[in-house]
């Protein structure tokens, strides 16, 4: 079935850069400090204060720049962006207009799933700009006033467009996973939405399919969204009732009542809703901040960021789905927990020498008990070597797996090695003359069961494997079965 | 016998270094004549009367003691009510800033206090440094002290008047357009506009950031040099401040040059230059000649788009560098308790009219603060730029005036690229006329716009330039010669300019 139309969707993401001080001055960036205590007179745009850039946040900037395979101009220059609004200090933004730190790159997404195909989202531009203050709304008491905390003004932040390349809110979805992920990576911030130190505004609108080709909707801009899922929400709810609209109105884009248009996501009523346009007009006047010199980018500067890049999420998917061989769904998982806890599977498969079987362990051993205790992988008890020596025992049929599971739980408890856990748990390695000396009395001791499985019925032997239990609790069920087997076969 | 105040900011020195005269001593004796001369000049917008004595003692003590002291210890300096200084109120000439004690100092005002300079005081301006003549200045109206019934220049007038008056041996000065050297000019005193980048603008109160640099004003080129010594340097603090060694301007400054190649600017000897002026300047290069330079003619055939250029660039950089004087976080605010009564009364006029068309135009409490604010605490000069300014940057029109500026800019820059091919220094007129009448072209802001018809490209190519005195009037108002260097060669203009006073003794006339 064909949908009666095609969804676009574009992503404006603003990240906040994990630099120590802001973007033009030497205040700290710390979240949660009480209302401006981390101001200077640069930041709250006293008369005569100048602007400095913060090297780093240009370096951060180019890092993802470079990461998102951008294109990047041999310099970069700053712009003023102005418009009044009292967490805005000096009436305008330092931000970047006509000649952005970095532009047309992509960013490749795909669902192992496979509810969509893999496929590269074009990134518009990404260019660095400073924060503004926040504003607090007190309407107390038949009072309107506003405080205003400047802590944030100033802060660095790296504005990412995408083109309006996604089809559907799970890829809008999608991309913000990845590019989240990638930023994490990548170190350059903590992508942290309760904070704010990551911000999603999305446009969408429908192509709809008409006798005479595709007819595109009003653009919405919807705000307000506060988690990857807010935004899935907001974007399904907004497809809609665009869909909805379109049947009753029939108004398409940059006719009279077809103009672009601003709505907010209303978390509790999930319904989108519109927002009072700022101010009439969006003539921000941009022209060249004077007070800053262009940022020349050199060739090798940026070469040498591209080296130092390390390896990032789709690279270390594809090694280890080749180098590790387990399949793109587990990478995936594996992957999208970070780069520590794939740093943590790589040395327990190295060790151990079996990808998948490192790959299963981890999974159900390691990201189950994070999950439980909402932590990461830094927190996990038991040292990668530790965790492989385990996944060893197992692998060499010195414990079967539901055995490994009551040392690991051991192991994590008690915070002991693999041998310490065993002896505490009296699991002994049984050797294997050993088991086959005690294989050979109990078939001597039960005819019967040999002669049934000589007659064909092999599964007799089970309640030879329960005998030996007894004896030796350490025995491991599926040797015994192979070894009596074995016997019986060379009677 | 030549009195102390006569004697310039060098020879002082020397003698508060030789322990011939105390700091104290001359403090007082600044203080006393500004007592005499400032009711009438009006120089001052503050003197920080219960400081300079203080100042002056702290130094006395640290020479006595023996102590290592500043580049100018002891030395009193007035300083342009435009550069911020810790807990000293810094009104700009404006009701919007007439209560504003910035929290820190000026990276000048800094370098000053190092040196031991004795701050005495906060000189009157245009406000916000826009003028040319210091009548915009919102509390005060500086007159020039060779006839009080005229204009001393501007925006710098007060710094400039000051040292005419002798009431500062030194003084800063800021020059966007001409407004250091202009009011020089007009004031018969020595005024240096350095080249962009010389100097940090850090804490100097922001009117066109690209052009604005802050400058010395003194009697001679000899005392300027001094003072550039002290405030030039690089600072981390303003980006576009240049990384460059200081060189020892005050050493160098004596030594003549030899083979020095005027260029005598074709377009600045034609329509609206006046005959007095003209004939002081052509005497002047007269001097020049005697003393071994040679004079061509160069051209500058962008000239005549420098006043336009300047006006829409420094316009479009103050419309948002003024900005910030929003009425939100410091400076003036509207009475808001009026204002909003005056919103209420026109919503409940708009209501009962029926006018919903009205009612959706009236502004929110927040945009009419902003609007009342502004409009109460700017004056009508700023006003107007701010106007203007604004409309260059909209939409729709920033290519026809901001992009054409800029190119025109580079035209102009270019023009003195070649110019300085053939020769040293450019000199020239620094005004078209001596020094108007107080409130002659208060009503028509071209004619005075035209008065930086010579200095505005200096700023447009980021020159150093400096004013000298060159002569008089028959009215005996001063008269002032313009030199410009290539960027960065200060030392050459000021060796030059010394050249002349050596020659001459226009700079050493008192009113
Ligand atoms: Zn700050």
């Amino acid at each position: 079935m064909t949908e009666p139309y095609v969804i676009l969707i574009g992503l404006e993401v603003h990240v906040q850069l994990l630099t120590r001080s802001k973007l033009f001055c030497g205040c700290s960036t710390r979240f949660g400090a009480p209302p401006n205590t981390q101001t200077c007179p640069v930041c709250i745009g006293m008369p005569g204060s100048l602007p400095v850039i913060n090297r780093q946040a240009v370096q951060l900037a180019l890092r993802t720049a470079v990461a998102l395979n951008c294109t990047i101009p041999r310099s970069t220059k700053w712009d003023r962006k102005q418009y009044f609004y009292p967490d805005l200090p000096k009436g305008y933004q330092i931000s970047q207009y006509d000649l952005p730190l970095s532009h047309c790159g992509w960013l490749e997404i795909s669902d192992p799933k496979g509810a969509f195909a893999s496929k590269r989202v074009g990134i518009t531009r990404a260019h660095l700009e400073e924060d503004a203050g926040k504003s607090m709304h007190d309407e107390a008491v038949g009072r309107a006033d506003s405080r205003i905390d400047l802590n944030r003004a100033g802060t660095p932040l790296l504005e990412i467009v995408s083109e309006p390349d996604l089809r559907s809110p799970a890829e809008a979805k999608c991309y913000l996973t990845e590019l989240k992920l990638l930023l994490g990576y990548l170190g350059v911030s903590d992508c942290n939405m309760q904070e704010g130190s990551l911000r999603v505004d999305a446009n969408i609108n429908l192509h709809v399919g008409t006798a005479d080709g595709p007819v595109p909707t009003p653009i919405v801009e919807v705000k307000n969204m506060n988690s990857f899922r807010a935004v899935e929400r907001a974007l399904s709810y907004e497809a809609e009732r665009q869909w909805r609209l379109w049947q009753e109105l029939g108004v398409r884009l940059g006719e009279p009542g077809g103009h672009k248009t601003t709505r907010g996501w209303d978390e509790g009523r999930q319904a989108t809703y519109e927002q009072r346009a700022k101010e009439e007009s969006s003539d921000y006047r941009y022209f060249p901040d004077p007070d800053l010199l262009p940022v020349v980018l050199p060739e090798e500067t940026v070469e040498s960021v591209r080296a130092s890049l390390g390896e990032l999420p789709a690279a270390l998917r594809a090694r280890l789905e080749t180098g590790y061989g387990i399949t793109p769904y587990d990478a995936d998982v594996l992957v999208n927990q970070g780069r520590a806890l794939v740093d943590y599977y790589l040395a327990v498969a190295d060790a151990c020498g079996d990808g998948k079987t490192a790959c299963n362990w981890i999974q159900q051993g390691v990201l189950r008990w994070l999950n439980d205790r909402q932590t990461t992988i830094d927190a996990y008890p038991v040292p990668a070597t530790e965790f492989a020596a385990l996944l060893k025992a197992v692998l060499a049929g010195e414990l079967t797996t539901s055995r490994g599971r009551e040392v690991l739980a051991e192991m994590i408890d008690h915070g002991e090695t693999v041998e310490q856990a065993m002896k505490r748990l009296g699991i002994e390695r049984v050797d294997e003359a050993e088991l086959e000396t005690l294989c050979r009395r109990l078939l001597e001791a039960n005819p019967k069961i040999v002669a049934q499985v000589q007659a064909g019925k092999e599964k007799a032997v089970g309640s030879l494997i329960g005998q030996a239990k007894k004896h030796n609790p350490n025995a491991d069920p599926g040797r015994v079965k192979d070894i009596c087997l074995k016997l019986i076969a060379g009677m | 016998m030549i009195s102390l105040l006569d004697h310039t900011a060098t020879i002082l020195l020397r003698q508060l270094q030789a322990g011939a005269l105390s700091a104290v001593e001359l403090a007082q004796a600044y203080m006393d004549q500004i007592d005499r001369c400032d009711g009438t000049v009006k120089a001052f917008l503050h003197i920080h009367a219960d400081s300079v004595l203080e100042q002056a003692e702290r130094i006395d003590r640290k020479r006595a003691a023996g102590q290592p002291v500043g580049r100018l210890a002891g030395l009193p300096v007035a300083v342009k009510d435009l550069l911020c200084q810790e807990g000293q109120l810094t009104t700009c000439a404006s009701h919007m800033l007439g209560n504003f004690h910035p929290p820190y100092d000026a990276t000048a005002i800094r370098k000053l206090k190092e040196a031991d300079a004795v701050l005495l005081g906060r000189t009157n301006l245009d406000e916000f440094a826009m003028g040319g003549s210091t009548e915009n200045s919102a509390f005060q109206k500086t007159t020039n002290p060779w006839d009080p019934q005229r204009i001393p220049g501007g925006s710098s007038g007060g710094s400039a008047a000051c040292v005419a008056a002798r009431m500062a041996p030194l003084a800063v000065g800021t020059d966007t357009g001409g407004s250091i050297r202009c009011p020089a000019a007009l004031c018969g005193v020595t005024g240096l506009k350095p080249s962009y980048g010389r100097v940090s603008r850090f804490g100097l109160v922001a009117f066109a950031s690209s052009l604005d640099q802050i400058g010395p004003i003194a009697q001679t080129a000899e005392d300027c040099a001094l003072l550039l010594e002290v405030l030039a340097g690089h600072d981390p603090n303003d980006s576009t401040s240049v990384n460059r060694p200081v060189p020892a301007y005050s050493l160098a400054v004596r030594r003549p040059l030899v083979g020095l190649r005027l260029g005598l600017v074709r377009e600045h000897f034609g329509e609206g230059l006046d005959g007095e002026v003209e004939q002081a300047v052509r005497e002047a290069i007269r001097v020049y000649e005697s003393l071994g330079a040679t004079v061509a003619e160069v051209s500058l055939p962008h000239s005549r788009y420098a006043v336009a250029t300047y006006y829409i660039i420094a316009s479009c950089e103050a419309s948002a560098n003024l900005a910030r004087y929003d009425g939100a976080h410091y400076g003036y605010r509207t009475k808001e308790p009026a204002m909003l009564d005056e919103l209420k009364h026109q919503r409940k006029q708009l209501h009962e009219a029926g006018d919903s068309a009205g009612l959706e135009a009236l502004d929110s409490a927040l945009i009419r603060m902003y609007r009342c604010s502004r409009s109460e605490g700017f004056g009508l000069e700023v006003k107007r730029r701010v106007m203007l300014g604004t409309y260059a940057l909209s939409a729709g029109y920033y290519d026809a005036y901001y992009l054409k500026a800029l190119k025109v800019r580079r035209l102009i820059h270019r023009d003195f690229q070649e110019a300085f091919k053939g020769v040293d220094l450019i000199v020239g007129p620094v005004t078209p006329t001596p020094a108007y009448k107080l409130g002659e072209k208060a009503d028509d802001p071209l004619a005075m716009y035209l008065f930086d018809l010579y200095t505005a490209s200096t700023n447009l190519a980021g020159l150093p330039g400096i004013a000298v005195p060159c002569g008089f009037s028959t009215g005996r108002l001063p008269i002032g010669l313009h030199l410009q260097a290539p960027p960065f060669e200060d030392e050459r203009l000021l060796r030059a300019a010394t050249m002349f006073q050596q020659a001459t003794d226009w700079h050493t006339a008192a009113p």
